[in-house]
């Protein structure tokens, strides 16, 4: 099946209004935060954000703030119990008369690796099992990134970080596998689920207008070419996050009502594309070429796609 | 005033705060001795008494959250937890107060683990009493109902804007039927007005953001000095809600509570339903010829100095029970008694501490009677004791019994 997109078929299509505006504190070349301006085209302005610690968290250091939304910093655990909050008490005082409909906003939770994939895994399990109607914005760097790149459960095998050092018991860096927070989201039955990234923004801004129609928990999962955390130069921010898709190791895909569809099909180019743009992996190619960890990249993402398609 | 009372247990009474101010949301999460408080609230939410949504959270983390977001959208918010739950949401307490939100949740005292216990003392509200949340803590289940409806009043106004404990004793109030007389409806209303905040919400045409990072330590200085002032506000705030609340519900609630003070010669201060047991305590000293007095901790933060230091000046002892223990130190409360007598010309010639109660152990007459007696010994010597473990023989004797019993079950000996 043949995923097509129905409202943005052309770059022109997506709207020229900003809604994240330049000059924030994150990292030059942040893949979070371009996913999250190119998901704002199709939010809008009429938006609470509900940040968990984080990367994000940065982004509105008082007095400034880039956003033309509203915004709430909760804790690192509890961003969905947040949105949760806000979307009962917005429903209430709608309800009661005591706030007009036009004053409503959409609720949208902005969350880390860290947060999404450990710590507000009971927090976020809790809001889609309650059907809470709200958006969920992850943005995955793979690491513990605003705390300097330490081991996080979506760090991929043989992944450098300041916790995973590569080393002589573990020459490949990082031993384990990324966790499915896909799948765990998934198996909660929610109405909307995507993985996005950046440098495909058409699909980025199709997932988002698509999902609107969906009432409950709508879940994005959005590639963080991370310049900081991965080591490579700011410029190669879109290459990355362009390979990433390409490799085959960040699959496109939506799940609408626990439906799979791959929104798009790489060629899959030889993971080591992806891999030798970055230091965190750096020590797979030097000063000896890890073979049996670069085929075991290679492996996990052939065995991903051979069980999909 | 023309009201009847009826009995019932301090949990239902808190159910009936929370109803009778109204609520617009209550987030829950179940802990026993507190269970009560949101089984009856989640029937009245079902059944239409109480116009509320009801919401029970993964966690009272998760709870935590969700009560301060929905005050921050403008909602007033209820809601309960106990111990464990309050520890388990401890980084919110500090995050929401910072907010400025003004929802008011009861604790209902239990003792912490571990080892793990069902049984009440102080230490989980005390561990809380430097988050933020201004705390009042209640002696009888009418106490309990009254100073809900007063606590959203403090927490309301413009001049406070900080949530608000209010604390009861698990078991000993929590599942205790005591007459309880419900403020009429009208009463309620004139007492508390609704809430309608200005500066919270969020609106489409009014983004805003709250609990944004700061950037430098005067920054932070100068927010967390503001929820210190405001805290402070509490005290003039409390008290304009007491004289209130007595003109319009005709029972008044000081922030301090004194009993049989006038003549006393020593005092015993102590907080809670047990405070109940200590005014019988003055009572049977009394008669025995001694002449002492109980002060009553209800405003615990703000911290009430001055009224303290009125009730306490020229005592010759005064003797703090407290119901906590902090290891290492002794009893929380009478570091804060001692502290704010310091610099009075006319302190009491003696501090005592002891500390009693924990995991909900009995006080008994005897160990009231101990208290005075080794209390006046220290007035009249001029120097004060403790910390003093309230903790007698005869429960040493039936501790070491078990801990033979436990040697022989894991030996076989």
């Amino acid at each position: 099946m043949t995923w097509e997109p129905h409202i943005f078929k052309d770059l022109h299509q997506i709207p020229r209004e900003e809604h994240v505006f330049p000059g924030t504190p994150l990292c030059a070349g942040c893949g979070g935060l371009e996913s999250l301006r190119l998901a704002s085209k199709v939010l809008g302005s009429n938006v609470v954000y509900v940040n968990a610690a984080g990367c994000f968290t940065n982004l509105a250091a008082f007095p400034f703030t880039p956003l033309d939304a509203s915004w709430l910093y909760t804790t690192m655990g509890s961003a969905p119990a947040g949105a949760q909050g806000v979307r009962d008490a917005l429903d209430v005082l709608i309800a009661k008369g005591r706030l007009p409909k036009e004053e409503d906003v959409k609720v949208v939770v902005l969350g880390g690796d860290g947060s999404t994939y450990d710590m507000a895994l009971s927090s976020t399990s809790g809001a889609i099992t309650r059907k809470l109607d709200f958006y969920y914005f992850c943005y995955d760097n793979e690491a513990y990134g605003n705390t300097g790149v330490q081991l996080s459960p979506a760090t991929p095998y043989g992944a450098r970080t300041a916790t995973s050092p590569c080393a002589v018991r573990h020459p490949a860096g990082t031993m384990q596998e990324k966790k499915d927070i896909f799948e765990i989201w998934r198996a909660h039955k929610p109405p909307y689920i995507a993985t996005v990234s950046p440098r495909y923004p058409l699909d980025l801004e199709e997932k988002f207008a698509r999902a609107a129609q969906y009432s409950g928990p709508k879940l994005f999962l959005a590639f963080a070419a991370c310049p900081t955390g991965w080591l490579f130069d700011p410029a190669y921010t879109p290459d990355v996050a362009k390979l990433a898709v390409e490799c085959g190791i960040w699959p496109l895909k939506e799940a609408i009502n626990g439906e799979v569809v791959h929104t798009y099909l790489p060629k899959r180019q030889p993971v080591e594309h992806y891999l030798k743009l970055q230091g965190r992996f750096r020590h797979l190619f030097e000063p000896t070429v890890q073979t049996d960890a670069i085929a075991h990249i290679q492996e996990r993402v052939n065995t991903y796609w051979r069980d999909v398609t | 005033m023309n009201q009847a009372s009826q009995m019932m247990t301090g949990n239902l009474a808190a159910a009936w705060g929370a109803r009778l101010a109204d609520v617009d949301y209550v987030p829950a999460f179940p802990i026993t001795p507190q269970t009560e408080i949101v089984e009856t609230l989640s029937k009245w939410c079902a059944g239409g008494e109480l116009n509320a949504r009801f919401v029970t959270l993964d966690s009272e983390h998760s709870m935590m959250t969700a009560a301060g977001a929905a005050s921050a959208t403008g909602a007033r918010v209820f809601t309960a937890t106990s111990s464990q739950g309050l520890l388990h949401a401890f980084e919110v307490l500090y995050t929401v107060a910072g907010w400025r939100v003004p929802f008011v949740l009861v604790n209902v005292s239990r003792a912490l683990a571990s080892p793990i216990t069902l049984e009440p003392d102080h230490n989980d509200v005390l561990a809380a009493r430097d988050s933020g949340f201004l705390q009042i803590h209640a002696e009888t289940c009418q106490e309990v109902v009254d100073s809900i409806l007063m606590a959203y009043r403090i927490a309301e106004d413009p001049r406070v804007c900080l949530p608000v404990m209010v604390n009861l004793d698990g078991f000993v109030l929590s599942f205790t039927r005591e007459p309880v007389v419900l403020p009429e409806p009208a009463m309620v209303h004139e007492f508390l007005p609704p809430f309608r905040p200005a500066h919270l919400g969020f609106k489409a045409s009014a983004p805003h953001a709250l609990g944004t990072a700061v950037v430098g330590g005067s920054i932070y200085t100068y927010f967390r000095h503001q929820i210190h002032l405001a805290s402070m506000n509490g005290l003039a705030v409390y008290d304009e809600a007491a004289a209130a609340f007595e003109r319009i519900c005709g029972r008044r609630y000081a922030a301090i509570d004194g009993y049989r003070l006038d003549d006393a010669e020593d005092v015993l201060v102590m907080t809670n339903a047990s405070a109940s047991k200590g005014k019988a305590a003055v009572d049977a000293a009394r008669e025995e010829g001694r002449r002492v007095g109980l002060l009553r901790l209800r405003l615990i933060r703000p911290w009430p100095a001055e009224a303290i230091r009125d009730a306490l000046q020229g005592r010759r002892a005064v003797a703090v029970l407290d119901q906590n223990l902090a290891p290492g130190q002794g009893g929380i409360l009478f570091q804060e008694i001692a502290a704010c007598l310091y610099h009075e010309a006319l302190r009491p010639r003696a501090l005592c501490s002891f500390i009693g109660g924990l995991g909900g152990k009995n006080l008994s007459e005897g160990e009231f009677r101990a208290i005075f007696e080794q209390t006046a010994e220290a007035g009249v010597r001029g120097k004060g004791i403790g910390p003093v473990l309230l903790y007698t023989e005869a429960e040493h004797r039936e501790m070491q019994q078990m801990q033979y019993l436990a040697h022989e079950l894991k030996t076989g000996r």
